[in-house]
């Protein structure tokens, strides 16, 4: 598939990620500034009623912004935005899915319009979003 | 704690410098492959003058500042009961290592739900380098209240 000859229901190549560890969420927690101890201290977990730390939401939108810099160079990215649906547990393996819902016209340039996915490896979605590509 | 309609509140201009090390260390965080994002010669080819900010980073500056939830206190919310239902960035140019980025974030909407269950805060924030438009970013952040519940 290329850019140029794009059409609507195509889908992006996929972007599997590793199992989510304990490391994951403290290395996310140092480098984005989050250090809400929710995701990275079992004992704040368990005072918030949880079994254990969980997924920062943000650490998924990275991962699915990858999805986007791995197809298109960063400076095609018009707009991105996501709904968080469902936590991400420890030990789920997350997998970034896109296809194109459309191709438009705005501003002079073709778009195309993404609907945008992250799965884990039970079924449950925990991210839905949207995002504008510039094509030409 | 009180319940106050906060929409209108702004939190004051913060200005951030973009790191090359907080960016490798945040591209090493998302298991980012590309070396665009870590390498200077890579970005250099690539048509990049330092090494780019990825996408969603810029929320992560805008964390930066001294009390990046001071807006929740001030709206009367508990940081225990919050949620992050979305996220949204629309951009009007990259940025780089070496940039300096002013944010300026208001409340635009303050509303509830559910019987007043949910309770929705919608913030703006506009990023701008040296008065350039970079990016607005907007956050929906939930808001539990379930003693409110019907």
């Amino acid at each position: 598939m290329t850019i140029t000859d794009l059409r609507e229901g195509d889908e992006l190549p996929p972007l599997p990620l590793p199992k989510i560890s304990r490391t994951t969420l403290a290395l996310y927690a140092g480098a984005s500034g989050d250090h809400n101890p929710v995701h990275i201290d079992i004992d704040a977990a368990r005072e918030a009623g949880l079994d254990d730390v969980f997924a920062q939401g943000m650490l998924s939108m990275a991962y699915l912004g990858r999805l986007l810099t791995g197809w298109v160079p960063q400076d095609r990215i018009r707009t991105y935005s996501v709904r968080f649906t469902a936590i991400t547990p420890l030990h789920a393996e997350p997998v970034c899915t896109g296809r194109v819902a459309s191709i438009e016209e705005a501003d002079g340039e073709r778009r195309a319009r993404l609907d945008l996915q992250v799965t884990l490896d039970d079924g449950t979605i925990t991210l839905r979003g949207q995002a504008l590509v510039a094509l030409t | 704690m009180a319940r106050t309609d906060s929409a209108g509140l702004s939190t004051p201009p913060s200005t951030v410098e973009v790191e090359r090390g907080r960016l490798r260390l945040f591209a090493k965080a998302i298991g980012e492959t590309d070396p665009v994002y870590t390498d200077l010669g890579a970005a250099g080819r690539a048509g990049h003058r330092d090494l780019p900010v990825p996408p969603t980073f810029l929320f992560c500056l805008e964390m930066e500042r001294p009390d990046p939830f001071v807006f929740l206190a001030e709206a009367g919310v508990d940081l225990n009961r919050v949620l992050h239902g979305e996220q949204s960035f629309t951009y009007h140019a990259l940025c780089h290592a070496g940039d300096t980025l002013t944010f300026e974030s208001r409340i635009t909407d303050d509303y509830e739900r559910k019987g007043g269950a949910l309770r929705f805060l919608v913030r703006q924030t506009r990023v701008t380098r040296e008065d350039e438009p970079i990016a607005d970013l907007g956050s929906v952040i939930v808001v539990q209240q379930p003693e409110a519940g019907t």
